[in-house]
């Protein structure tokens, strides 16, 4: 088969995250893709739309969860599947997010739907708690109603820290307020012994990134994923061009030691 | 291959049977023909409708035929075209998928053969340009599923090049103007224009192609004229560009002020993209029929000059001014290619100067990048 053509998957279930967001958890119909691993993306494919990369946002056996935001037309359709609908994929394509050296405390930072491509670590992480030291999650939103994965923050702050920040917050929010860097002096971390994961907008990335390497964190310790326009996921139509690498292929998830001089032009 | 074989010419009859030689074989011979005032690749049906006689005049942002004073088929520079037209071609379609009632979908590949092709005269500039489309399209973890069984079945017949045009430097570039060591073929040519009447030096670079050529009219010859006539060609280059690190000097470059001149003049129309022969960018369209149970995925050729190359949601166009979509373009054509691909993706045709509406000249450009460069190295 051509590494172009998508195979079969229906929707098992399909979940409301926020007004815009929903979560697919994906079935193979025939024979499924090979594994995914966390920080990895597939391309997703609407029949009579189109296809869009997805990070992956859960792994369950041979069960791909996708959370997508109806931002154009292919996400939309993507966010209108039902239950028992079918779904073009393909992959698994990209970098992943390497899995924290043995002992390490463990930074996880998202901007928004950031933390969808992140949540695979957040669950690996977390299964194997013991290993680690401190397992920080903080998630950075506009607004209360974007959060996601509200079903699994009990959980997860049952074995880490949660800290979630809004920008605008509603009456009542009870949680902060401000940039999620805001976050990174009430998270206990020890800067020498920590692996920090970034997802979210550029700005955000980089603001993080920037304010861990102040406090002592290795650049080589910070791992990020980054998005460009993709429209074949193989490294042959060209769109996902950033200076020296092709994200496709290189990425979506680089080190900050390679990241930052990747972003360090700006390309405006 | 015997490469120790007495040098051979054959004559223009040879040349009309290389061609119906070719097509017995099964393949369609695509060569340069005159069409719409250029001289354009397309299929011929004989080698009758090689552009004899035809030469072009071309510089930055003009190309125009000229009558040349001898019958001479291959005395021409590049036309508008290059080779990727039929590898990689401008549309294709990558797979269907049709809609069932209970919404199963099936997606189906196209099994048709792909198009068996011979090229009748590629430059050795081109040569390389498809070496490193081969590299881009077919070398990395996944082969192209269009250009990988066209260029596996393509037979590739060279001619050196004898006539290059106000724009070319392949000389400057090591891709010509004749066949550079290790390059891969089946047949070479060179012409020469003697007092009897045209001749080709040829030689065979497989096993393919000497078979073609075990079954064609030879004469014996020193090969001396046509050597002399490319070793000519080299000293005749319109253009130059001083290829010395260019992977560095395209990375040192990112705030020169000269891509805000650049800027100023380039109207981001991507014509340089579309007669480059090594841009291989290109994007995909979803077709449906009208009912919506029919869908077809194609892909087409796309441009980095184009404001939706980059787009991303929230964000718009990554790079949006005319300055970062041109210096996207040249230092990925002759920096960061490197750091993709292990090779230049410039090949020296000059294809883009020529077919720049507004003359943009990128041996110009990399001459002031590299001043610019060196002026600011030696400041204080």
């Amino acid at each position: 088969m051509h590494a172009t053509t998508p195979v079969p998957y229906r929707v098992l279930a399909r979940r409301r995250e926020t007004a815009d967001t929903v979560t697919l958890d994906l079935v193979p119909a025939a024979g499924p893709l090979r594994p995914f691993r966390p920080g990895q993306y597939a391309m997703l494919y609407a029949f009579g739309t189109g296809e869009i990369p997805a990070s992956v946002s859960g792994i369950s056996g041979d069960t791909l969860g996708h959370t997508v935001r109806a931002v154009g037309k292919v996400s939309e359709a993507l966010c209108r599947a039902e239950r028992g609908d079918w779904i073009g994929a393909r992959g698994p394509y990209g970098t992943v997010w390497q899995t924290p050296p043995a002992g390490s405390d463990v930074l996880i930072v998202s901007g928004g739907i950031g933390l969808a491509p992140l949540r695979p670590l957040i669950e690996e992480v977390l299964d194997r708690a013991k290993e680690f030291g401190t397992i920080s999650v903080l998630a950075g939103y506009r607004n209360p109603g974007e959060q996601l994965f509200l079903a699994d923050l009990p959980r997860w702050r049952s074995r880490a820290h949660v800290h979630v920040t809004v920008d605008h917050p509603e009456p009542g929010w009870p949680g902060a307020t401000g940039l999620v860097t805001g976050l990174l002096d009430s998270a206990g971390y020890r800067p020498d012994r920590c692996a920090a994961y970034l997802c979210g907008p550029e700005v955000m990335m980089r603001a993080t990134a920037r304010d861990l390497l102040r406090r002592g964190v290795p650049a080589d310790r910070i791992r990020a994923s980054l998005e460009r326009n993709m429209r074949c996921a193989t490294a042959w139509c060209g769109h996902c061009q950033l200076g020296p690498v092709l994200v496709c292929r290189d990425g979506p998830v680089f080190g900050w030691d390679h990241a930052e001089g990747l972003l360090s032009t700006p390309e405006r | 291959m015997d490469t120790s074989a007495p040098p051979a010419e054959l004559d223009e009859d040879g040349l009309a049977m290389l061609v119906d030689a070719l097509q017995a074989r099964g393949l369609a011979v695509i060569g340069p023909t005159v069409r719409d005032g250029a001289i354009v690749l397309a299929e011929l049906t004989s080698a009758d409708e090689l552009p004899y006689g035809w030469g072009v005049e071309a510089e930055a942002g003009t190309y125009r035929l000229r009558r040349r004073d001898d019958r001479a088929a291959f005395a021409h520079s590049a036309g508008p075209q290059s080779w990727k037209t039929f590898l990689h071609p401008p549309r294709a379609r990558l797979w269907q998928a049709d809609r069932a009632e209970d919404g199963t979908v099936t997606v189906r590949e196209d099994d048709d053969p792909p198009p068996r092709y011979a090229f009748l005269g590629v430059r050795p500039c081109d040569l390389r340009a498809i070496a490193v489309q081969d590299r881009v399209l077919t070398g990395g973890a996944y082969a192209d599923p269009v250009y990988g069984p066209r260029r596996a079945a393509a037979f590739i017949v060279v001619t050196e090049c004898t006539e290059p045009s106000g724009v070319c430097f392949c000389a400057s570039m090591g891709t010509g103007p004749g066949l550079p060591d290790g390059a891969v073929y089946d047949l070479a040519l060179t012409e020469t224009i003697e007092p009897e009447g045209l001749r080709y030096l040829v030689r065979a670079g497989s096993p393919d192609g000497e078979d073609v050529l075990a079954g064609l009219p030879t004469h014996p010859t020193d090969g001396e004229h046509a050597r002399r006539a490319v070793a000519d060609a080299a000293g005749r280059m319109g253009r130059t560009m001083d290829p010395t690190d260019l992977r560095s000097l395209m990375a040192g470059t990112m705030t020169a002020e000269r891509w805000d001149q650049v800027a100023d003049r380039c109207l981001t129309c991507g014509n340089c993209t579309m007669v480059c022969p090594t841009c291989f960018c290109t994007t995909t369209e979803e077709t449906t029929d009208l009912i919506g149970d029919h869908a077809e995925r194609w892909r087409r050729w796309d441009s980095c000059f184009d404001l939706d190359f980059s787009y991303l949601h929230g964000t718009g166009p990554v790079r949006s001014s005319a300055r970062s979509r041109y210096r996207q373009w040249l230092t990925h054509k002759l920096g960061t290619w490197h750091d993709q691909f292990g090779s230049s993706g410039c090949v020296g045709c000059g294809r883009c100067i020529a077919w720049c509406p507004v003359g943009i000249d990128l041996t110009e450009e990399v001459a002031a990048l590299r001043a610019e460069a060196e002026t600011s190295e030696g400041a204080p």
